[in-house]
Order: C-alpha cells, then structure tokens, then sequence
C-alpha cells in the first residue's frame, strides 16, 4: 500500500482529518511563542522602565482609539539610518508594559518610539491640530477635537486594575489615586505624580489650563516615549551570554 | 405541494436559537443601560435589536413554513441554498462597501484634506473599517456562501439544521456590522485585522464554532466515501481560524460595561503572538480558504479533473504545517529575538513550494480546456486569479528574506504585496466564484452578459497593475531614500522629503483602485440582471426542486 492510499483514512473520517489538521497547524506556533515567555533577552528588565503614569496611560489609550499606530511604528531597528534618525534601538523591555504593544507595521509617519522630549508641548498641540501649520507637506489628519473634549478619568482606575491583572506593577496607593493623579499630571507645579511615577512630569501640556482634555493625554504620552531608559548607562552587554 | 401535510413541528433547535436569543437580548438591554461609554450603549442595543429580530426571524420562519424541510426530494438532496444565496449578496454588497472605502483613505494619503478634521473619517479609523470590510466581509461572505455551497454539493446532502445555516450567516454578518461600527467610534483593541474589542470577540467565538458544527455536520451525512479536496481546504481554514482567533485575543475587558480591554501580552510576546495571527489570517483565512474555492470552481468551470491528486495531498499539508511558522518574518531586526526571525524566514521560503503546488494543480486543471480563456472570461478571472497567486505567493518568501525586508518593511511594498494577493487572488476568485454561483442558485442559464464580465476583468485588471506598481516603486524608493546618505556621511532626505515624494504614487494608487471599484460595480450589475432578468436554465421548471423553499 502506498504512502498516498493510506491518506484515505484522512480523506474518510472527517474527525481524523481535524486532529491532523489541529496537529499540523498547532507545532510552529508553539515552537516560536512559549520559549519567548522564558528567554532572558525577551523578558530581561531595564532601568528606567515603569509603568505609564494615569495620564499617559489614558493618552495612549487614545492613541490607539485614532489608530495611531496604522501610519507610526515604535519600533527602531538596529540600523545605521535608523539610530541616526530616530535614536537607539528599541529594547524589549521598552515596551514591556504595553498591553497590547504599538511596533506598528508601516511608516506613513516617521518612527515614535523615541518621539519624547523631540519637540516642544507647544509644537505637539499645534501639530496635532493642524499637521500642515508646522510642517506643509504632512499628510496626517488633523485632530481638532482632542484639544475640545474633557479627558474622562472617571474609569481609569479600572484600566490601571486590569493592567494590574495582566501583570503591570501597579501599587494601591497609585490605583486608588488614579484620577487625581492624571488631573495632577497636567497642573504645573504638581510634585505628588513625580513621587510616584520616577521621573514622569507634570506640566500643563497642551497650554489650556482651563481643563484637563484628551489632548493633554496624548502629548504626555508622546513625551514620555523612549524617554524611560537613560542609554548613557544602559549595558547592551548585560544579556549577551 | 403533496408533502406539506407530513410534519411541522417547531423544533428542539428553533426553541434553543430562541432561548439563546432571548437570553442574549435581555443582557444587552442590561449591558445598554448600564453602560460606561456611549459606544457599548449604541452596540448593545444594536445587539438586543439583531437578537429580537433573529428571534422574530425563527417564528416568522415557522409560521410561513408547511413541513420540516425534506432531506431529500424525488430521490435528490434538497440542498439548503437560501443561506447560500445570503451570503453570495452580502459578500457582493460588502465588496463594493470595503472597496470604497479603500479608495476614501487612499485618496485621504494622497490628499490629507478629505480627512476633515473628524474623529469618524480620519485615516485610522478607516483603515481597519478598509481591511476588515474586504477581508472579513467581502472575503467571509464568500467563503461562507462558497464553503456551504460546496460542502453540500460535494457530500450530496442537505445541511443540517433549520436555524443553524442561518444563525451562521445572519450571526457572522452582526458580528461585521459591529466590528465595523465599532471602528467608525474608535472601538479598538489596536492589533491589526484583530481590532474588534472583547464582546465582538466573544460573539464570533459563538458564530464560528455553529460554523464548524454546520460543516462538519454536512460532511457526516455526505454519501461519498470521501471528503472532497475543497472540504479539507475549508476545515483547516475554520479550524485554525478558530485557534488564531482564540490565541490573539486573550484579554482582561477593563469592565463588562465598557468597550475597552487590556491584553493579557505585552511587548515582544504580544508582537510574537499578534504576528502569528496576522500572517495566518493570510495564510488560512485569504489562501487555504480561497484554494477550496480554486479547488471546486475551477475544475467545475473549466470541465476537467482536478489536474493531480497526489500534488493536491502533498501541498495540502505542507502548506498547512508550514504556513504556521513564516509569522515573525514580520518582525526582523526588532526586538524579536533573532532565531525566530530566522524560523520565519527560513519557513516562508519553504512555503513557496507548497504555494506554487496550489497554483500549479490550479493551472494544470485547463490542461486540454486553455481554449475556453479565448471564450469564457469567468474562466479566465479564475485563472488569472491563480496566476497572481503564484506573483504574490512569489514575493512573499522574497519579502521575508531579512535583507530585503530591511528595504522592504514599514514602506509600501508590503502595502503593494498585500494588495496583489488581496485584489488579484481573493478578488478574482471571489468573483469568479460568484460569476458561477448566481447562475447556479437561480437556475440560469448563465451570466447575463459575459461581455460585461469582460469589462470587468479588464477594468479590474488594470486598476490591479496601477495600484500594485504604483506601491513597488513609491516602497522600494521610500525605502532607499531612508537609508541614503550624501557625500559627507549625512542622512540625505529629512523624514518629511520622503513623505512628499510619495504623492504622485499615493494619486496613481487612488486610480487604480477607482478601477477596480468601477469593475465591482460592473459585477453588481451583471449579477443584478443575471438574477432579475437572466434566462431560466434548460429542464428547470420555476420554483424549482433542486432548491429549498423560501425561508
């Protein structure tokens, strides 16, 4: 009987043929995900890196609500260009606490993972609302609306506990003040969030100290990226076995 | 109607769908009066109305009906087309919808104004409206309308159930209409063609696994000894779908009232597990899928045997077992450990093979039958269909070769590439598929006019080659123009001179996208009249017996 006539047991039993097939389709994904939970370099933790504060947390919520991350990558390769461009590769551990992570896929944008402290609060805000005032030939939408609506930070108490739940260190001092926190975050003078946070900054980032808005978020949040790992000390040796 | 006194009962699976359903409209109403943000309040209460009406639906269904539907008349299964017919319609009207919109935001990229300054109509927004409108409408619809078409054809019996052939079909569309809602008020759990957030999730986990059980219940009654070639494609399509799905959207909902959750993974292993969905969409839902369509319509229309049998065993598992792992070609050079790369690599290149074993049991199908392109252009969309599947099942393993996908990735090439398998081969073989299928389902000789289907693949075809070099070359430039350095060591271009010189590429690619949708729109027409004013097919009396009452 040749190899081919016993692939008739396949072909007459249709619950043979959907283990086969679950067998066939379950090996490469195993081989490739589960050593990534257990390797050093993958889960290897670097000075600097914390949790987003409540604000900027909320900022990149919204970040991925305007499906930012279709047109902006956060992920710089090891190239010349590349750290020439944007800066240092990315490390893993820089997005260890993103649930889900932001690497992105296309560059319609230039590369955001290092975007923090690049430029000022004020050319964010302007840029935001209107790409082409600062820079004529972008062609990203413009987001008006952010610097209108009200930041909700009713709920992100909430979103900080499931964080919490999927492995974020965040303490109860810093869920229980979760709101004020992301109210403080965008005072200027505030010192509490900075106490709490590492060296996370509290300013009034989008220059309307009327209101806490959704624009404040987003521009606390573009500021903090890549800024959490201070390269001068970082040892890119420290893994290499 | 001799036999319509026989039995009608309301069945133990009617007053199930009916109790589910209930349940299901009584927790929405909670959900939509309880609701932290306006989206869920809007989607539960979409979810308490679709639940209503599929209720109203399973009366209604009952009232209008005389017997139990027979297994069988006049000694020939009674096949169970109306679901099919659905699902071939939807798959049409979400095709033009996810077309347009494709072309809105290409038009967006190339000028930004169109955007407007409005949360429901910026580029992000769209983007995932875009890819899931063709991919999981467009596409699912017809793979829906397809694989039950087939599954019932090629096992010679009726699919089971009453409700459950619909439930499949009207449940999968809810779950579209509120993935792609969602999106338009910024529901999204950010990793792409997974957006939908939890309760959408959840809802298709239900739809998908009826889907399984409806399959798999079609192929325990078949009469032939074997399972048909096609089946296999499908059931490895629904069941690694069901894996993929499952894997990728494991997530903590930030509260059952809120539309919002957090992924159980971050970082690296959420890029890893994200890409291991993401390249296997395309590998099982828009390829082995869209082969189980190859494998039934073009033998059918071309009037030949599958050309080897053999070929058909040895891609079949290859490609299966091997597709799996091409993922992390997705993520080279990033912080992705560096031997799974090279596993992704190395097994998109080896995928090749099994790809090209696909294409060419397609192809060599016509063997004896290559003079019905000069005069069947159905046959010829399914044929060139193929062939773009060899192109784009070409440049994959080329793109995931780590040299060139330092070149190629984050640029348009991968845009580009996407769109040749997605336009040429899902496309083509979508429509192809419909071509046959309308005909079929209501008894017509044929296509109304083969002429406009000309038209079509003309159009289609050109707007393909407009869109698909305008991304070769504005990628592959783009790509340089990063990496160029002048004369004293300096980056040449700002990131901004790249953008700008992408602009006439980004119009071209608007054009060739306004052709293909100009070529759909070419389709719905013929289809239209091939339904409403087609000439009824030789020995088929009207209402014919062949088909399942209206329900």
């Amino acid at each position: 009987m040749s190899m081919i006539e016993k692939h008739a047991i396949f072909e007459k039993n249709s619950i043979v043929l959907l283990v086969g097939i679950l067998i066939a389709v379950a090996i490469g994904g195993l081989v490739e995900i589960v050593p990534l939970f257990y390797l050093k370099s993958t889960i290897e933790k670097v000075e600097g890196v914390r949790p987003y504060t409540p604000l900027e947390l909320a900022g990149r919520n919204i970040y991925i609500r305007e499906g930012c991350y279709l047109c902006h990558s956060q992920m710089i390769r090891p190239m010349r260009d590349e750290i020439e461009r944007y800066g240092h590769y990315s490390l893993a551990a820089e997005s260890m606490y993103d649930h889900p992570f932001q690497w992105g896929s296309k560059r319609t944008g230039p590369d955001l993972a290092r975007v923090g402290n690049k430029y000022s609060d004020k050319w964010h805000v302007e840029h935001l609302i209107n790409p082409r005032a600062v820079v004529p030939d972008s062609v990203m939408p413009g987001y008006p609306f952010l610097a209108k609506a009200e930041l909700d930070t009713k709920h992100l108490v909430d979103v900080m506990k499931a964080n919490r739940l999927v492995g974020v260190p965040y303490t109860d001092e810093e869920i229980a003040n979760a709101a004020a926190d992301a109210v403080a975050q965008a005072t200027p003078d505030d010192t509490t969030v900075a106490k709490r946070y590492g060296k996370a900054v509290s300013r009034d980032f989008d220059g309307n100290p009327a209101k806490v808005t959704e624009l404040d978020a987003v521009i606390a949040y573009l500021q903090v990226l890549g800024t959490m790992v201070d390269f001068t000390t970082y040892d890119d040796k420290a893994n290499v076995r | 109607m001799a036999r319509a006194v026989e039995t009608k009962s309301f069945t133990l699976e009617e007053m199930g769908y009916s109790v589910f359903l209930a349940l299901l409209a009584v927790v929405c109403v909670i959900l939509a009066g309880k609701a932290w943000d306006w989206q869920l309040a809007v989607h539960a209460t979409v979810g308490a109305i679709f639940a209503a009406a599929g209720i109203f639906l399973i009366i209604k269904g009952y009232q209008s009906r005389l017997a139990n539907p027979a297994q069988e008349i006049d000694g020939k299964p009674n096949y169970n087309m109306g679901p099919v017919k659905f699902a071939a319609i939807a798959a049409m009207f979400w095709g033009v919808a996810g077309f347009l919109v494709g072309v809105y935001i290409a038009s967006e990229l190339a000028f930004p104004f169109l955007n407007f300054d409005l949360p429901f109509l910026n580029f992000g927004r769209l983007r995932p409206l875009h890819t899931s409108a063709v991919i999981f409408a467009f596409g699912g619809n017809a793979l829906l309308a397809t694989s039950f078409y087939v599954v019932q054809r090629t096992s010679q019996a009726r699919m089971p159930g009453i409700v459950t052939p619909w439930f499949v079909m009207l449940g999968y569309n809810a779950f579209i209409v509120i993935a792609g809602t969602g999106y338009l008020m910024g529901v999204t759990q950010s990793k792409e063609y997974a957006e939908p957030e939890w309760y959408a999730d959840l809802w298709l986990t239900v739809v998908w696994v009826v889907y399984l059980l409806a399959f798999l219940g079609t192929l325990w009654k078949r009469k032939e000894s074997h399972i048909y070639v096609a089946n296999w494609f499908y059931l490895s399509f629904i069941v690694t779908v069901a894996m993929l799905h499952l894997g990728n959207n494991v997530s903590v909902p930030v509260s059952i009232y809120s539309v919002k959750s957090v992924q159980a993974f971050s970082g690296v292993q959420d890029a890893m597990v994200q890409w291991w969905y993401g390249h296997n969409a395309v590998g099982f839902f828009l390829t082995a899928a869209f082969l189980g369509i190859m494998y039934y319509f073009v033998p059918k229309r071309a009037e030949r045997p599958v050309y080897s049998y053999r070929l058909s065993i040895v891609h079949f598992w290859a490609l299966i077992f091997i597709y799996i792992w091409a993922g992390p070609h997705h993520l080279h050079y990033t912080a992705l450990p560096e031997w799974a790369g090279t596993l992704g690599m190395t097994f998109s290149v080896i995928l090749w093979m099994p790809s090209w074993g696909g294409m060419i049991n397609g192809l060599m199908t016509l063997s004896g039958a290559w003079d019905k392109l000069r005069t069947d252009p159905v046959l010829r969309m399914l044929v060139v269909s193929v062939a773009f599947y060899g192109m784009s099942t070409f440049e994959g393993p080329l793109m995931s070769i780590k040299a060139v996908n330092g070149l190629s990735h984050y640029t348009d090439w991968t845009v580009g590439h996407v769109h040749s398998g997605a336009l040429g081969w899902v496309g083509f073989v979508s429509f192809g598929a419909l071509y046959c299928l309308f005909p079929w389902l209501w008894n017509k000789k044929g296509v109304y006019s083969l002429k406009l289907v000309s038209w079509h693949f003309w159009t289609a075809t050109i707007g393909i080659v407009f869109y698909i070099c305008a991304m070769w070359v504005s990628g592959i430039m783009q790509g340089l123009m990063w990496r160029a350095y002048d004369k004293l060591g300096f980056l040449e271009y700002s990131f901004i001179e790249t953008v700008a010189a992408m602009h006439p590429y980004y119009a071209i690619r608007a054009l060739g996208g306004g052709l293909f949708l100009v070529g759909s729109l070419i389709m719905v027409y013929n289809l239209y009249m091939t339904v409403v004013h087609g000439e009824d097919a030789e020995g088929v009396a009207a209402g014919s017996p062949a088909l399942a009452p209206a329900e």
